[in-house]
């Protein structure tokens, strides 16, 4: 049974270091609250590069892989030309895979850190998609981490200004039909020829992440033609210092290109927006932020998230009123969850993702990971590879998405590994009570003691259902 | 790496022995999957971030495609980077040899203008529909293929096994093949042997707790199944291969493994991600045109390693929907509605394409913007069901695909 500390540092924690369930025990509602102010600090030492450096030399890497295609001449060549690009992102890929994990490894407050990473599922980005490889960790820490404890209207204005969401939803490129830059081309070539033009014209596919995973939700009350019309409304929204259309600017850095940019006045959801250049963009956002849509849509994720897969109405509710009550002021939401009754149900109610698996073992283990590959590993055996959700909609956030017959044998295959590795340092009894307190099953202790090895007993707490829950 | 390993060891054999009585659905290995019905197998690809069904069947005869597709347009048959012809409207794309060399053995069924009843354009609600097989995207926890199955064991004269009749090459089970049938899941990330001590010990634990003690006896279950596709396809043991075109090879050598290993399972699931051509789609060559190769070579290795099974097989390859008529601004294509899908392998009757084709004027398009559905994916996934796996049209109608009055089941898509 979860008593109160353990609810507090398992459920919206990302699992118990020792020390942890006694630092929570006098109030544990006061030690979540504490941790809803100000920026979420990344815990940690590694170093990593900020965006529009990782921009920088990914720009230079494609300049050098061009040179070294245009003088390759054999397929060897040019095969090796392209791992010039790889060689520049993933450095920077792995440096934030392993800071993340040294970071949730040992926080302390790790339930800010799970509002980081809960948000960053929220707007996520995928490093399998190009230059997202280098890029996506940044989103993280550049974007998110300060304003988590902000207000939503802010925290998504930097999202969605952030150069990792502008290339990953391909704004940089969309172009309004109208903008000065499309008018210019067709002046240039009408008169010319018959030969077919570069067309100009919008990508719709930030406007429309945004409406459906980012703000109303897809049910909120949006059609293809406010779609179309948000995307006109965000032409422009590019980063700076490429080549061609995408010359001038800062590179790396967010960029608002007014000759991209779709003029005069649109409608979106009923309402009329006067051209303002990129303030259009940030009024839209301004206004979904505040619309009754978001509200529901954001409290229902994070009652999913900390409650239950198929979230309680009531829970719901609460939530949405706290938003909009308080303007979209997340501390105040965070509040309505702590005050929540659902969320202190004594049963464990979440089946731990292998993220979630991954960082309380760390935790319980009090491992620091020093090394990428200890923990970009695991990821990948497990089958949630940092930072590639693969879509925009990011992880899913339900058991049966992760209860696959197969993903648990891998769940096993890790933890046997890891309990290989570090049974002989540690008492797995102890380490079973810091990690679980009063969660801890006489039957799994039984176990455990019965166990053939220290390795195998430590296998059995890792792979036991109140250690595989929260 | 090393993995700890407890002594003694005990064999598989005793493994089973030691936990029957806690589990009462474990079985060996060689009884998993016990048939019950005829030795027909399904397979299933989901396409998933809906491919550009105007790259990959391309409509070179309608004289709007390629002033709409412009740059992304694939050319008619004869010119360089031409398509492979199917008739005088309709080709497929370059890359797909392997498909063509099967339309022409009259083993391919080309769907154009085809959708499921989604009729927004938000991937994971259009992925939602296509699978649970029903009007809207959320209200079901189940998969019509999963149902169908299910059904299929219910009304069947043998009482033998309800496992172990469908795999889902995944680590996790996709929706359409979740739900009461049990499922077996396998991904083609190599595992090397966990403890079996360990695992008779886990057994024991997880009791009381059902959830994870039925997926716990399933992954025993199916822990050494397709192990001739991982020696064959690893040169890196531990991770999946990198590129999606590599792992959907990967995924469909494992099924075909699975499949044709002693009493195989009649019905796998794949997936393949990275069909989202937002921008720089490419046309005979790019982006798009290398999924497409990839596709087209995990299907003829699927082919090849089922080998004489290839004959009993349907290979339903399917999206959530398809991409705008028109090129957009960034050399791409966005959501659209109306795709293609298609249906090959030895039991199916091709050679042909089947669409009511509406055009591409700016008349016929949905929305001003959207190949315009003529064909439900279910009319499609009811007559496979139907012909090939047997299962009947109240059923279907019933339990499998409810609402589904208006899709009626194709006829004459198996040979007789």
């Amino acid at each position: 049974m979860m008593l109160q500390p353990e609810i507090a540092v398992l459920r919206f924690g990302l699992g118990a270091r020792p020390g942890d369930l006694a630092a929570a025990a006098s109030d544990p509602r006061a030690w979540l609250r504490a941790q809803t102010r100000g920026p979420a600090q990344r815990a940690g030492t590694t170093e990593l590069a900020p965006s529009n450096e990782i921009f920088e030399a990914v720009l230079a890497a494609r300049e050098e892989r061009r040179e070294e295609r245009l003088e390759a001449a054999t397929p060897e060549e040019v095969k090796a030309a392209g791992a010039i690009l790889r060689e520049a992102y993933q450095p920077h890929y792995r440096a934030q895979v392993l800071a993340r994990a040294q970071s949730a490894a040992v926080t302390t407050q790790p339930f800010g850190e799970r509002l980081v990473h809960f948000w960053a599922n929220h707007f996520a980005v995928s490093a399998d998609k190009g230059a997202i490889y280098g890029l996506a960790g940044t989103l993280e820490n550049e974007a998110i981490r300060p304003h988590v404890n902000g207000r939503f209207a802010e925290l998504l204005t930097a999202v969605e200004q952030h150069p990792a969401m502008i290339v990953f939803l391909d704004n940089q490129y969309s172009v309004g039909t109208d903008s000065a830059a499309a008018r210019r081309a067709a002046a240039r070539l009408a008169p010319a020829s018959d030969r077919p033009t570069r067309r100009f014209g919008i990508n719709e596919n930030l406007a429309r992440e945004i409406l459906e995973l980012h703000t109303l939700g897809v049910g909120g009350g949006y059609r293809q033609e406010d779609v179309t019309s948000f995307a006109q409304i965000l032409t422009g929204w590019s980063i700076g210092g490429g080549r061609g259309r995408l010359s001038g600017g800062v590179p790396g850095k967010y960029c608002f290109r007014v000759e991209l940019h779709e003029p005069g006045a649109k409608m979106l959801l009923g309402k009329r927006y006067a051209e303002q250049g990129q303030a259009e963009g940030e009024a839209v956002l301004a206004d979904l932020a505040a619309h009754s849509s978001t509200a529901r849509f954001l409290a229902t994720k994070l009652v999913r998230h900390f409650i239950a897969d198929d979230p309680p109405p009531k829970a719901v509710d609460r939530l949405a009123r706290a938003y909009l009550k308080s303007g979209g002021d997340l501390p105040q939401v965070y509040a309505a969850l702590i005050e929540s009754p659902e969320a202190w149900e004594p049963r464990p109610l979440k089946f731990k993702t292998p993220e979630d698996f991954v960082f309380s073992t760390l935790r319980a283990l009090e491992l620091t990971p020093g090394a990428p590959q200890e923990v970009i590993h695991a990821f990948d055996l497990m089958g949630q590879r940092q930072y590639t959700p693969g879509s925009p909609a990011g992880w899913a956030d339900t058991a049966a998405s992760w209860g696959g017959s197969d993903a648990l044998m891998h769940r096993v295959l890790w933890a046997s590994q890891t309990a290989g590795r570090f049974a002989e340092r540690t008492s797995p009894t102890e380490v079973a009570g810091a990690a679980l307190g009063g969660l801890l099953r006489p039957e799994t202790v039984t176990a455990m003691r019965r166990a053939s090895t220290g390795s195998q007993a430590l296998a059995l707490l890792l792979m036991s259902p109140e250690f595989q829950r929260r | 790496m090393s993995i700890h390993r407890s002594t003694p060891r005990l064999s598989r054999r005793r493994f089973i022995q030691a936990s029957g009585a806690l589990t009462a659905s474990a079985v060996l290995p060689t009884a998993l999957f016990a048939r019950t019905g005829g030795p027909q197998r399904l397979v299933v690809v989901i396409l998933r971030g809906a491919l550009d069904g105007l790259a990959a069947v391309p409509p070179f005869g309608d004289p709007d495609y390629a002033p709409l597709h412009r740059e992304l347009a694939i050319a008619s048959p004869g010119s360089p980077d031409g398509a492979l012809a199917l008739d005088a409207t309709f080709g497929l794309h370059p890359e797909l040899q392997f498909l063509h060399e099967r339309y022409t053995a009259g083993e391919l069924v080309v769907f154009q203008a085809a959708a499921s009843p989604y009729r927004d354009r938000s991937h994971f609600d259009g992925q939602n529909v296509l699978e649970n097989g029903l009007m809207h995207p959320l209200g079901s926890a189940d998969g019509w293929l999963n149902r169908a199955i299910a059904a299929r064991s219910r009304t069947s004269r043998s009482s033998a096994a309800l496992v172990g009749r469908a795999v889902a090459i995944a680590q996790n089970v996709p929706l359409i093949l979740r739900g009461d049938a049990p499922v077996l899941s396998k991904s083609p990330v190599a595992a090397p042997d966990v403890d079996e001590e360990l695992l008779a010990r886990l057994q024991d634990l997880y009791s009381k707790d059902d959830w994870l003690s039925a997926r716990l006896s399933e992954a025993v279950q199916s822990e050494h199944l397709g192990d001739a596709s991982s020696e064959a396809q690893a040169t890196s043991p531990m991770a999946s291969p990198a590129k999606p075109v590599d792992r959907i090879t990967a995924s469909a050598r494992m099924a075909a493994a699975i499949m044709r290993s002693d009493g195989g399972p009649e019905v796998a699931v794949l997936e393949a991600t990275g069909w989202d051509t937002h921008a720089n789609q490419g046309a005979a060559k790019g982006v798009l045109a290398q999924r497409l190769r990839g596709l087209d070579a995990a299907l003829r290795a699927l082919g090849n390693d089922l080998g004489p099974l290839w004959g009993q097989t349907v290979v339903l390859v399917v999206t959530e929907f398809g991409r705008t008529a028109a090129m957009n601004g960034t050399r791409g294509t966005d959501h659209g509605t109306g795709g293609c899908a298609f249906l090959v392998g030895g039991a199916v009757r091709g050679g042909r394409v089947i669409s009511d084709w509406p055009g591409l004027s700016t008349a016929s398009l949905l929305d001003n913007r959207d190949l315009k559905p003529t064909l439900d994916l279910r009319s499609v996934f009811k007559g496979v069901l139907d012909e090939h796996l047997r299962i009947d049209a109240k059923t279907l109608a019933a339990r499998v695909f409810p609402d589904s009055t208006q899709a009626r089941a194709l006829d004459g898509l198996i040979r007789a």
